[in-house]
C-alpha cells in the first residue's frame, strides 16, 4: 500500500512525464511532423518497394543503357541498361541499415563511456575523456577512407563481400562518431549522480549497474535520441560519400552514393541518372535532420512550453 | 594568458603523438603491400624487390619505422612518395596553393553571407523572412556537397553551358581574361563548399544572436534610451558573434577535409585529391602525411579557438 502511494507521489501521472510532454510537443511541431511522415513513406516504399515493383537490379542489358525515364523504367536506366528505380529501392535498404546500424553503434558506445565516465570520475573518467579527445582530434574522413580501403580485401575474404563491407562501414562510421554523444551522457551523469534519488537508490542497496542503467540512464535518454537521429542522417551521408568515391560497396551492389559515383561519368549525356539517387538522400537526410530539430525542441529543457 | 598557452601547447603534444600513433598503427598492420605493385612485375625479381624494402626501411619492426617517420618528421622531412619517388613536402606545396584558394575563398563566402543572414533572421524570429532564410539554411546543410556539386555541373555546365566544369590547374592568371576563366572555373566549387558551411554558419549565429536578446543587459540598454540599431551593433553582436568565431575556428580544419570531396566532383587538383590518389595507391608516406598535418591543423585550430575565446570574453581568464 505504502509502496504504491509513494509511486505515485513522487512520479506523478502519466501526463506529468516528461517523455509525453516531449512527444505532445512535437506533435506540434509541423516541419517535425511532415519530416517523420516522409522517413516513414520513404521506409515502407523501400521494405515494400521491391515486393510490388519486380524488376531485377542487375539485368543487363546494353540495347538500353541511359534511356531517360519512361514508363517502363519510371527512373530511367544506367550505363549497363539497369532499371534505376529497382536500384534506388534497394540502395535505399542499404543506406537506411547503415545509418541505423551505424547509429546504434555509435551511441551505444558513446553511452557506455559517457555513462561509465560519469558516473565514476576520477581516474576512469580522466583516461576515458583523454581518448575521447584524441578520438575528436582524428582526421575522421580521411581515416574512415583508408581504413575502408585498407582492410576491405582481408574482411572481404573473412565475411564476404557484401556482408564483409558492410560490417567493416558501420564500425568505422560508428567508431568515429561516439564522441558527442559520450560527452553529453557524461557531463549529464555528472550532475545526476549527485542528485538524491541516487542516494536515495544506494541506500536501499541498488547495485551500481542498476543505479546506472535503471535510475540515472532514463533521464539522459530525450539527449541520447535526439543525438541518435541526427547520428543517422549523419551516417546515411558518410555511407554515400564513402561509396561516392569508390570506396563503399562493391559495384554490383547499387547504394545511392554507389549510383552517383556512376552517374558522375553520363552528367553530358544521360543527367537524369543523378538525380534520382541524389533526391532520395537528400530528401531522407533532409526529414531526419527535421526530426532530429523537432525532437531537440521539444525534449530540450531549456526551451520554454 | 602566456602561462595558459605553454600548458595548451604541452598537452597538444601528446594528442599529436596519439594521432600519429593511430594513423601510423593503421597503415603498418595493414595487409596492403606497397610493394604490391612492383610483385606483379616479373622484370622485378625477389631479390631485387628485398632491396627496395630495405631500402625503404620496410624490413624493420613497426616501432622503429614509427620513431624513425617521428624523428624525421620533426626535423620537416616527411619522406619520399613510393611511386613518383618525389619529396612528399614538394607534393603537398604544388597542391596546397589550388586547396587554399578555394577554401579559403569558400570560407570567406560563406561567412560574409551567413553572419549577417544570421542576424537578420534572428532579429525578426518566426517572420516570413526567418522563416526563408532558416529553411534555405536547412536545405543547404541536408545536401551532402557530392550531390550539389552534381547538381551544378548538370544546371550551369550541361544545360545552361555557362560555366567549365573541370577545373584546369595549369590555368594561369596572367591577364583579364584569364582572370575571368580563373573565376569562371572556381565558382562552382567555392559555392558546393560555401553552401554547406555557410548553412552551418547562419543557423550558430541566428542561435547565439537569440540567446543574447533575452539578456538583462539588453533591457538595460533599451532602459538607458539608446537606438536599436546602436544597441544591436555594440551591445548584441559584440557578445553574440564570441562563439560564432570559435565556431570559425573549430571548422577550419573540417572545410580541409570537406574539400576533399569537392576537389573530387570537381577534379580540382588539390590535396584532397592527392590523397584520395595516394590511397589508392598505396603510397603510405604521402596518406600518412596529409593525414597528419589534418590533424595538426584540428589540434592548432582548437587551441586558437580557446585562445580567441579568451581574447574575446573578458570573463574568461585563464
Amino acid at each position: 500500500m505504502l509502496n504504491n502511494k509513494l509511486k505515485t507521489n513522487t512520479v506523478g501521472t502519466w501526463w506529468q512525464n516528461p517523455y509525453i510532454i516531449g512527444i505532445k510537443r512535437l506533435m506540434r511541431d509541423k516541419m517535425a511532423m511532415v519530416g517523420t511522415g516522409v522517413l516513414l513513406l520513404i521506409i515502407l516504399t523501400v521494405i515494400c518497394g521491391p515486393l510490388i515493383y519486380r524488376t531485377p537490379i542487375d539485368k543487363i542489358d546494353f540495347s538500353q543503357s541511359t534511356l531517360p525515364p519512361s514508363l517502363a523504367h519510371p527512373f530511367g536506366t544506367n550505363d549497363l541498361g539497369q532499371d534505376q528505380l529497382a536500384r534506388v529501392l534497394y540502395g535505399g535498404r542499404i543506406s537506411l541499415t547503415v545509418g541505423i546500424i551505424a547509429m546504434l553503434v555509435a551511441v551505444s558506445l558513446g553511452t557506455s563511456i559517457g555513462a561509465i565516465s560519469g558516473y565514476y570520475g576520477g581516474l576512469v573518467d580522466n583516461v576515458l575523456m583523454r581518448i575521447t579527445d584524441l578520438f575528436l582530434a582524428l582526421p575522421q574522413l580521411p581515416l574512415l577512407l583508408l581504413v575502408v580501403y585498407l582492410f576491405r580485401d582481408i574482411i572481404k575474404t573473412i565475411a564476404g563481400p557484401e556482408t564483409g563491407i558492410f560490417v567493416l562501414i558501420v564500425l568505422v562510421i560508428g567508431c568515429l562518431n561516439w564522441m558527442s554523444v559520450a560527452r553529453l551522457v557524461r557531463a549529464n551523469f555528472l550532475k545526476l549522480r549527485e542528485m538524491e534519488f541516487v542516494t536515495a537508490a544506494r541506500a536501499l542497496g541498488a547495485q551500481e549497474g542498476r543505479i546506472i542503467s535503471r535510475h540515472i540512464l532514463p533521464n539522459v535518454f530525450g539527449l541520447i535520441i535526439v543525438a541518435a537521429t541526427l547520428a543517422v542522417g549523419n551516417a546515411i551521408i558518410t555511407e554515400s560519400t564513402l561509396s561516392f568515391l569508390g570506396l563503399g560497396f562493391p559495384p554490383d551492389v547499387p547504394t545511392w552514393g554507389r549510383m552517383l559515383y556512376d552517374a558522375q561519368n553520363f552528367l553530358t549525356s544521360a543527367p537524369y541518372m543523378a538525380i534520382f539517387p541524389g533526391l532520395a538522400i537528400f530528401l531522407t537526410v533532409l526529414s531526419i535532420n527535421y526530426i532530429g530539430d523537432g525532437l531537440r525542441d521539444a525534449f530540450d529543457p531549456k526551451t520554454k512550453q | 594568458m602566456k602561462k595558459y598557452l605553454i600548458n595548451r601547447l604541452l598537452i597538444a603534444i601528446p594528442t599529436l603523438i596519439g594521432i600519429s600513433v593511430v594513423i601510423f598503427t593503421i597503415l603498418a598492420v595493414a595487409p596492403g603491400d606497397p610493394m604490391g605493385e612492383f610483385a606483379a612485375n616479373p622484370s622485378i625479381t625477389a631479390e631485387v624487390r628485398e632491396n627496395i624494402r630495405k631500402s625503404l626501411g620496410l624490413d624493420q619492426p613497426i616501432y622503429i619505422r614509427y620513431f624513425k617517420w617521428a624523428w624525421a618528421f620533426v626535423r620537416g622531412d616527411l619522406g619520399y612518395s613510393f611511386t613518383s619517388r618525389s619529396p612528399v613536402i614538394e607534393l603537398i606545396l604544388q597542391r596546397l596553393p589550388t586547396t587554399l584558394w578555394v577554401v579559403g575563398s569558400a570560407y570567406l563566402l560563406a561567412a560574409l553571407i551567413a553572419i549577417p543572414l544570421g542576424v537578420i533572421s534572428a532579429l525578426k524570429p518566426y517572420s516570413l523572412l526567418d522563416l526563408t532564410i532558416t529553411t534555405l539554411a536547412f536545405l543547404g546543410f541536408s545536401l551532402p556537397p557530392f550531390f550539389s556539386g552534381l547538381l551544378l555541373i548538370i544546371i550551369f555546365s550541361v544545360q545552361l553551358k555557362w560555366l567549365p566544369f573541370i577545373y584546369d590547374s595549369t590555368l594561369q592568371v596572367t591577364n583579364w581574361q584569364t582572370l575571368i576563366a580563373q573565376i569562371k572555373q572556381s565558382i562552382m566549387p567555392i559555392s558546393v563548399l560555401a553552401l554547406y558551411q555557410g548553412a552551418v554558419l547562419m543557423r550558430f549565429t541566428r542561435s547565439s544572436v537569440l540567446e543574447e536578446l533575452n539578456q538583462e543587459y539588453v533591457r538595460t540598454a533599451y532602459a538607458k534610451g539608446l537606438t536599436k540599431l546602436a544597441i544591436i551593433k555594440n551591445h548584441i553582436l559584440r557578445n553574440a558573434l564570441i562563439p560564432v568565431v570559435t565556431l570559425i575556428a573549430l571548422d577550419l580544419p573540417t572545410i580541409f577535409t570537406g574539400a576533399l570531396i569537392t576537389e573530387q566532383v570537381f577534379r580540382v587538383p588539390g590535396i584532397g585529391a592527392l590523397l584520395i590518389e595516394s590511397i589508392y595507391r598505396s603510397d603510405t608516406p604521402v596518406v600518412m602525411a596529409i593525414t597528419f598535418i589534418y590533424g595538426i591543423l584540428i589540434v592548432i585550430f582548437n587551441i586558437i579557438a580557446d585562445l580567441t575565446y579568451g581574447f574575446l570574453d573578458p570573463r574568461v581568464r585563464y
